[in-house]
């Protein structure tokens, strides 16, 4: 049976008609055509798929579309603020450190998640709440960098 | 000291761009007549045999003969807005070429790199470059890439001599004008292209021996310039693959075997017909469900496969999978000629070494949009191999090559593992059911299970040492795994390498340095355990038997830079610290490593020096990204990645049983890139991987006098 799921999807509210069994990530891409969100391999393993629910990571592979009714959506797309770049899409162009680009909008995401909760992070935090998030160019030690350059970049916006 | 420089001076001549384990047995899908024909024969109980002419034909075509277009209209287009486009048959799969080919192209035409743009591969307007293998776009495709737009600029100066009335050598070229010597007169490439006349000139020869910019004056090239299309990247905005969308498009699901070699005997396909908007495609074994959203497909396809029954056939097991592999040699195991050298010998040692099974397990999984019109395909996909995609797609389907188009949007990693057309063929097999175009994306379980693998290998050594600890004699053998660096850059007087094909389990191919990995584990343990023999120092044993002066190099330089000569004075049961070099490709890489044992036996990797060579560097920026993400990917399957399979049935098939390198398993990183501006550019993809896995087996056993000699490396 399907279900009606009412939710806000980058500030827009949104109205979809689907079965509620569905991934977010699949409403995402499939119904709303958002397909900056990843597929990496459908069981929360590799963060690809990285949006915010109510400003918090999830992995939108494993979360059920019925989960997401009446919740706060934001996905890579909704992160640009009219034209101008997120300040961590900023610090990831001028870091550059993605190789194959596939699971940069899940790092950015999870880059925004972590920013919030910890607006300076050490090394050491960033391994510890980005280290689901896998890059298979293993461009990690770039992307420590850019996410280092997007809490300054954040704090320079910030003050 | 003084650099020769020296350029190629014509397009290098590709004679066997394809090396042994890059050539991989597609999936010999049939969707045309002869299909329907073998079943029905089939069906009353003949049998026939199907030959595979066109398939020869595509594997003749795939070697020999040089590669790129002839005419320079057919590499690069200007146009009338000033933009130059650049047309290149290889793809981007995070390796960088984009970026280069925009800066080769850049910097032979005199143009900011923001007045070109590179269409990768769409094969109906794209020349056929050759497959993205073997780290080749750099040292086979950049080249060809200069001398087209070399040809243009020096058409650039023939218009604006001719316009001017002026001598050529009066013409300077620079940030993409044509300026007058001491005048004020200039011209734009935009304004060629809007002369008719200037602009046919175009449809002339790429002239084999024009004048390239000597890397002495490169401004564009050597320099870190970003992927170009990095924006789209950040902001989600790039389609992949997977995230092509055509107009009416459904989702399509393949149904897959429960283990290697089985067959499909009966299945009730009335359950997915039953649900509404689905739609099966069934083909002989093939059975295939589309519907308009993924969660119906993979719904549909449940409810079919729980009716399917398959006769199954015994299969090997990784548990006996090197056994296996010798017992299935071809022509058995050669011995050693070398018998005599070994018997009166100071010393001799015999080892063998193993590799397992490994999966690329790129992010992006294999995926597809295939779409029908008029009897015309043209699929979406990402594969490293385009041309032999449409090659894969005209023999199933049965139809000519102007009736395929197959276009490679930037796609989610490869590493080697997408040579093959398999889910292109399957989408459209899929679209053709539906009459409508579909999208296929495989899942990780399907990635894992039916895309290839790097062969696992066997590897025998046998070596002698005299008095003076120095080798006479080195004997050689890879079973399975492939020849890619098993020769010795060590020097021995007599020495044999062989490699042996056996009957591989799993389906093989390539995989980010192919078997340089496997046989640089195997040589460099081997040299490490000869060192000890000999009672010598690691770098001193090696460095005595190398004369190569490039790996001398970077032997020394990765030893200087991690500080080797103290550090491997102190050890401890829980600290070690190993080496390892080698060459593959034309480039040249060492590598020192400092490990870790915890107290539950696991190996941790602390710190990595490495130094690596490929001559003229074209992208610092990217080779250092591509030397990192090698070192880390390496880590993988030296501690961790294996692939277990038990009776044809592969057992790690998420990421939760195949545990890729993750931030956690990052070391401390030293790369030191080693600028030979007098040495033509190598690809660099590949050979950073190889030396990591050996420094770490080399560092167990420094700290704990136990030699690993099976990769993943374990301490019991």
């Amino acid at each position: 049976m399907d279900a009606t799921i009412t939710f806000t999807v980058n500030g827009k509210p949104r109205t979809v008609t689907t079965d509620p069994r569905r991934s977010l990530l699949d409403v995402l891409r499939e119904d709303l055509q958002l397909t900056g969100t990843k597929f990496g391999c459908g069981e929360g393993q590799c963060r690809a798929c990285t949006v915010l629910m109510n400003g918090k990571s999830v992995a939108s592979c494993t979360t059920a579309i019925a989960d997401a009714d009446k919740q706060s959506i934001l996905t890579i797309e909704g992160i640009v603020n009219s034209g101008k770049l997120h300040p961590v899409q900023q610090a990831f162009i001028d870091e550059g450190p993605f190789q194959c680009g596939y699971c940069t909008a899940g790092m950015i995401m999870g880059t925004v998640a972590l920013l919030k909760e910890i607006p300076q992070p050490t090394d050491a935090d960033i391994v510890s709440k980005m280290n689901r998030h896998i890059c298979r160019c293993c461009s990690y030690p770039k992307y420590m960098a850019a996410i280092h350059r997007a809490a300054g970049q954040t704090r320079k916006e910030a003050a | 000291m003084k650099n020769q420089i020296i350029e190629p001076s014509a397009p290098p001549v590709v004679s066997d761009e394809m090396d042994y384990d890059e050539l991989i047995e597609p999936v010999d899908y049939d969707f045309g007549l002869n299909r329907r024909s073998f079943v029905q024969i089939l069906g009353a109980g003949l049998l026939l045999v199907v030959s595979a002419p066109a398939l020869a034909q595509e594997r003749g075509g795939r070697r020999g003969g040089p590669r790129g277009p002839r005419i320079i209209s057919a590499r690069l287009h200007i146009g009338t807005d000033g933009v130059i486009t650049v047309m290149c048959g290889k793809v981007e799969g995070g390796q960088g070429a984009r970026a280069e080919f925009t800066q080769a192209a850049a910097e032979e035409l005199r143009v900011p790199i923001s007045q070109v743009q590179i269409i990768l591969c769409d094969t109906a307007v794209a020349p056929d470059d050759g497959p993205t293998v073997g780290s080749g776009s750099t040292p086979r495709t950049v080249p060809p890439i200069r001398q087209a737009a070399a040809s243009a600029r020096e058409l650039f100066v023939d218009f604006a001599a001719k316009k001017w009335s002026v001598d050529r050598a009066n013409v300077t070229i620079r940030d993409g004008k044509a300026t007058e010597k001491d005048g004020k007169r200039t011209l734009s490439y935009a304004d060629l292209a809007a002369n008719q006349d200037a602009a046919k000139e175009l449809n002339q020869a790429i002239a084999p021996d024009v004048t390239l910019t000597p890397v002495t004056e490169w401004k564009v090239l050597g320099t870190p310039v970003l992927r170009p299309n990095s924006r789209d990247i950040v902001t989600g905005a790039h389609k992949f693959p997977s995230d092509m969308s055509r107009p009416g498009m459904l989702y399509g699901k393949v149904l897959r075997a429960p283990s290697f070699g089985a067959k499909l005997t009966t299945i009730d396909v009335a359950p997915a017909k039953a649900m509404s908007g689905v739609t099966v495609a069934q083909d002989d074994g093939f059975v295939g469900v589309i519907a308009p959203t993924t969660f119906l497909a993979e719904n549909a396809l449940d409810a079919i496969s729980k009716t399917a029954k398959w006769e199954t056939t015994s299969q090997p097991s990784s548990k006996d999978l090197f056994d296996y592999l010798k017992e299935h040699a071809e022509g058995s195991v050669p011995s050693n000629p070398f018998a005599d050298e070994v018997s009166k010998a100071a010393k001799s040692l015999r080892a063998s070494y193993q590799v397992a099974y490994a999966q690329h397990a790129p992010l992006e999984p294999r995926a597809a949009v295939a779409e029908w019109n008029d009897g015309k395909l043209t699929v979406w996909t990402a594969t490293q191999n385009p041309f032999g995609v449409r090659g894969e797609l005209m023999r199933a389907f049965h139809i000519a090559e102007d009736h395929v188009r197959v276009i490679v949007p930037d796609f989610g990693a490869a590493f080697g593992g997408k040579h093959t057309g398999e889910c292109a063929v399957e989408a459209a097999r899929l679209a053709q059911a539906a009459g409508k175009p579909v999208s296929l994306r495989w899942t990780r379980p399907e990635e894992f299970t039916w895309a290839y693998f790097r062969p696992a290998g066997a590897i025998e050594l046998e070596a002698s040492l005299d008095k003076d600890g120095k080798l006479t004699s080195w004997h050689d053998v890879n079973i399975n795994s492939g020849p890619n660096a098993l020769e010795s850059p060590y020097r021995i007087d007599k020495h044999q390498t062989r490699y042996v094909a056996s009957k591989p389990p799993l389906r093989h191919g390539s995989y980010r340095g192919l078997a340089a990995t496997a046989n640089n584990f195997a040589r460099e343990g081997f040299m490490d355990e000869l060192a000890a023999a000999a009672g010598a120092d690691p770098l001193n044993f090696r460095l005595a038997h190398l004369e190569n002066p490039r790996l001398r190099t970077v032997l020394q330089t990765a030893a200087d830079r991690f500080g080797w000569r103290l550090r491997v004075k102190s050890k401890s049961p829980t600290t070690g610290v190993g080496l390892a070099c080698g060459t593959e490709k034309g480039s040249y890489v060492a590598a020192c490593v400092e490990i870790e044992i915890t107290k539950d036996n696991q190996i941790r990797v602390r710190h990595v020096c490495q130094a690596f060579e490929c001559g003229a560097i074209v992208n610092p920026g990217n080779l250092y990204k591509q030397v990192t993400g090698a070192i880390v990917m390496g880590i993988g399957p030296a501690l961790r990645e294996e692939v277990r399979f038990e009776n044809g049935e592969i057992q790690t098939t998420s990421f939760r049983s195949y545990p890729v390198p993750r931030y956690e398993d990052v070391p401390t990183l030293d790369i030191h890139l080693v600028n030979r501006p007098d040495l033509p550019s190598a690809g660099a993809g590949e050979t950073p991987i190889i030396c990591i896995a050996p420094a770490i087996a080399n560092a167990v056993f420094h700290a704990t006098d136990k030699r690993i000699r099976s990769m993943p490396i374990r301490i019991a």
